[in-house]
């Protein structure tokens, strides 16, 4: 029956590719001559620098902080020397140059300071919350949220259960997959000590029912553990939803305009958690990920183990450099990825594949009209009308829009991957949501504005008042004392 | 390489509205096969007309309002001629097939502004226009007349090749002798040109389930529109009231059910929806056809729910993924 239960409405089927690297075992990149690590974090958070030019730097040093938790420290990934700091091109697909850190390779491997093996499961929650914090590990399934901070409004929330993300449902990407069948005890025992420190009760790996040989290694690797659980679910565009992975699993929903949390409930990415696993039981910062290289334009798609800051044009000489047809380099999956701006991109924390694209696979096509034939509602996993959202969002009406649920919508581009008239729906509601942030952000402005020059007209008057309240009161004085003076007067010429 | 500014996602799924225009337009194949058998050269010039002038029709709006020319071909001209000429009786007057194929694209799609905003689906409106101007040629069935093999050779009746013709009542007229559920499934009789065989128009409407063009929710919640109030009916007073089979095969209403309420433009798009106006359409033409004077059922009901579409749409829209009812309480484990 598992073919026809349907674990929730919408979604969609997309043409996997994952046959490019899915036989691909992670291999090791050699670190690159030059690592790239920008200052500024996905978010907006800015990092300070705390080392200069010309300082030599080991493997796994901190070299970058932020001034609060949400900005995740930043460690070396190589040893080297400091040889830069300027501005550079970032993962943007606008191309915007942030201030960015330079670091030369001086060719040693090894690391920079011994990081003893400790017995993690002897440590308190929040010690094991700090140690991911100082670690810089950021949610490595692309959002590239802060994990400790996450972790720790779990903790605080009283979360039962933890569901590790293995579901991998953008096409191509492999680099989960192969995570999930090498390393399969480190992602087991990552799950079980984030499991600890938030004290949920079990832990449940949830992998679609296209990857048999993931289930099966997490299967023997979890045999010994009743607390972690293996979960099989069908491989079905956008399980590796939040929302959607739990119904998925669970059966729950998560009602709109809430976190997961709420419903006990907390979903962190497999990579997360063998990232999670080194932090605590070697005390490894995160300095390099796993990320899959892979389209019809690359001569050698791979899974590679990758430096963080290692830039766009290593990675694919690494795999043979790219096809003649290559049109298009994007950063993460070909549904929710975007473009890279440029070969000299640095890789970030969040990064899970670079794919090299054709036109075949792209199919950019010129756009129709539409044609109202209601296959994005079909698609679309949260249940709303896409192409009702996006003519509310095309004249602007973003209330409109707003009122069909673009709030809702995950930006996942099921619809658009269907829309038989080829409309750029997803484009359409990313364009409406920066103008509604925008217009959200003036209207604060204008607000506090208001308020100021309120304040102060307020402050002008009340000191006007008081202004005037001691000229009367000097003068009333001064009346006073002179009709005594008058009075005084009086009676001495009246005596 | 390009490295210029694109948005996701950077893969398609390959359909495209002018392929799903021309699967229509295969579908609709065997009954249009069967529908010239059955009526000969006469059938086949109204064909031929309806979906000439269409093209031409469409061609003159796109000048007229400064659109490229390069959509005329995107089939959803041609399959609106096509769709009026199986709604048209074979031996129709070819000039009203014309006047009839330029009034469903300059008024029933391009007034509106052009494919995806009509209101209406422009065939049956141009259908029902006809009909109100044109009522004597519009009921002027003729009988179905196909070739038959003989020891002589192949027969080929007059009337088929289009000389002349004789005029028949249709199953749904008051006069018409009661036909047999088999002999509609196969069409040997006076109607429509594309709508006497529920047979063929099935397999088309198979084919697009099969292909996914549509779903299943519009053409079965017609279905069961018509055929529920017709057995309650029925079994209340059999003498009154036609069957439920023969209000299903007769007719239109196959094609209906498969391929003019489906139409994309004119339907809701939410499941809910569609099951609202599929069971609104067999409804309405249980209705229409039981107690009203037009023998228009099919074509009177689609209109009357493609003008309830958009407020169909506004209200029932699909619930936002994890909405609840209000009365549904969340249980915390």
């Amino acid at each position: 029956m598992r073919a026809f239960a349907k674990p929730f409405r919408g979604g969609i089927h997309p043409v996997g590719y994952k046959e490019f690297s899915q036989d691909c075992a992670i291999e090791k990149l050699p670190a690159p001559k030059r690592v790239y690590l920008g200052l500024q974090q996905r978010n907006g958070t800015l990092l300070s620098a705390l080392v200069s030019v010309g300082d030599s730097v080991g493997k796994g040093q901190l070299v970058a902080k932020g001034a609060n938790d949400m900005a995740v420290p930043l460690h070396s990934p190589i040893n080297g020397t400091v040889e830069d700091i300027r501005d550079y091109v970032s993962a943007h697909p606008s191309g915007i140059k942030i201030k960015t850190l330079v670091i030369k390779n001086n060719g040693d491997s090894s690391w920079s300071q011994q990081h003893g093996s400790i017995h993690p499961l002897s440590l308190a929650s929040d010690e094991m919350l700090q140690r991911i914090l100082d670690a810089g590990i950021v949610g490595l399934g692309g959002a590239g949220f802060p994990t400790g901070i996450k972790l720790r409004l779990a903790r605080d929330k009283q979360v039962h259960t933890l569901i590790i993300n293995g579901g991998e449902c953008e096409p191509y990407l492999t680099c989960d997959d192969r995570l999930m069948q090498e390393y399969a005890v480190d992602v087991v025992l990552g799950s079980q000590l984030m499991a600890k420190a938030i004290g949920a009760r079990k832990a449940i790996i949830a992998v679609e029912d296209n990857k048999p040989a993931s289930i099966q290694a997490l299967k023997i690797a979890a045999a010994e553990l009743h607390d972690i659980e293996i979960q099989v679910v069908p491989s079905l565009y956008p399980m590796g939803s939040e929302r959607h992975l739990i119904k998925a699993v669970t059966g729950k929903t998560v009602a709109p305009g809430t976190l997961s949390v709420e419903l006990g409930i907390l979903v962190h990415n497999v990579a997360t958690a063998r990232a999670v696993y080194h932090a605590l039981r070697f005390n490894r910062p995160l300095i390099d990920r796993v990320l899959t290289v892979s389209g019809a334009g690359i001569e050698q798609p791979k899974n590679l183990l990758v430096p963080i800051g290692t830039s766009v044009a290593d990675l694919l000489s690494a795999c043979g450099g790219l096809t003649m047809s290559a049109q298009r380099l994007v950063a993460g999956g070909p549904m929710m990825g975007q473009v890279i701006p440029s070969p000299y991109t640095p890789i970030d924390k969040s990064i899970g594949g670079l794919l090299a694209l054709t036109d075949q696979e792209v199919r950019d096509e010129q756009s129709h009209d539409c044609v109202r034939c209601g296959r994005c509602v079909a698609a679309c996993p949260m249940g709303l009308m896409p192409f009702q959202m996006a003519a509310h969002s095309r004249v602007s009406d973003y209330d409109g829009a707003q009122d069909y649920g673009l709030n809702h919508c995950l930006l996942c581009g099921a619809c658009s991957y269907v829309c038989p008239s080829r409309i750029p729906l997803v484009q359409h509601f990313s364009h409406a949501r920066g103008e509604i942030n925008a217009q959200r952000s003036m209207a604060q402005k204008s607000a506090l504005a208001r308020l100021l020059t309120n304040a102060r007209a307020e402050r002008l008057a009340k000191e006007a008042a008081q202004r005037k309240a001691e000229k009367a009161a000097k003068a009333a004085e001064r009346k006073k004392k002179a009709a005594q003076r008058k009075a005084q007067q009086a009676s001495e010429s009246g005596e | 390489m390009k490295y210029n500014i694109a948005s996701g996602p950077h893969t398609h799924g390959g359909d495209s509205s002018s392929s799903l225009m021309y699967q229509v337009i295969l579908a609709l194949l065997p009954t249009s096969l069967f529908g010239l058998y059955v009526f000969g050269v006469s059938a086949l010039l109204v064909l031929l007309t309806a979906s000439i002038s269409a093209l031409l029709a469409e061609s003159i709006m796109l000048y007229w309002r400064g659109v490229n020319q390069s959509s005329l071909f995107d089939g959803s001209a041609l399959l609106t001629g096509w769709l009026l000429a199986l709604s048209l009786p074979p031996a129709t007057p070819l000039w009203i097939v014309a006047l009839g194929s330029f009034f469903a694209i300059a008024i029933g799609k391009h007034a509106y502004g052009g494919l995806g905003q009509n209101l209406f689906n422009p065939a049956m409106l141009a259908r029902v226009m006809l009909l109100i101007c044109f009522p004597v040629e519009l009921t002027d069935w003729h009988a179905a007349t196909p070739p038959v093999l003989t020891e002589t050779g192949l027969d080929l009746n007059p009337y088929w090749l289009g000389i002349d013709a004789i005029s028949s009542a249709t199953p749904l007229a008051a006069e018409a002798p009661m036909l047999a559920v088999r002999s509609l499934w196969f069409g040997h009789h006076a109607g429509s040109l594309g709508e006497t065989s529920a047979l063929f128009i099935l397999l088309g409407g198979l084919f697009l389930l099969w292909r996914k063009v549509i779903n299943w929710v519009i053409p079965t919640a017609v279905l069961l529109g018509l055929a529920l109030p017709a057995l309650l009916l029925h079994a209340i007073k059999p003498d009154q009231f036609l069957s439920a089979s023969t209000h299903l095969f007769s007719g239109a209403v196959f094609l209906a059910a498969f391929f003019i309420a489906t139409d994309m433009v004119t339907s809701p798009v939410s499941v809910k929806g569609q099951w609202v106006f599929g069971l609104g359409c067999g409804l309405l033409i249980f209705l229409i056809r039981t107690f009203g004077n037009y023998p228009e059922g099919v074509a009177f009901s689609v209109l009357i729910m493609n003008a309830t579409t958009p407020l169909i749409d506004h209200y029932l829209r699909p619930a936002v993924f994890g909405s609840r009812p209000k009365w549904f309480k969340e249980e915390r484990a």
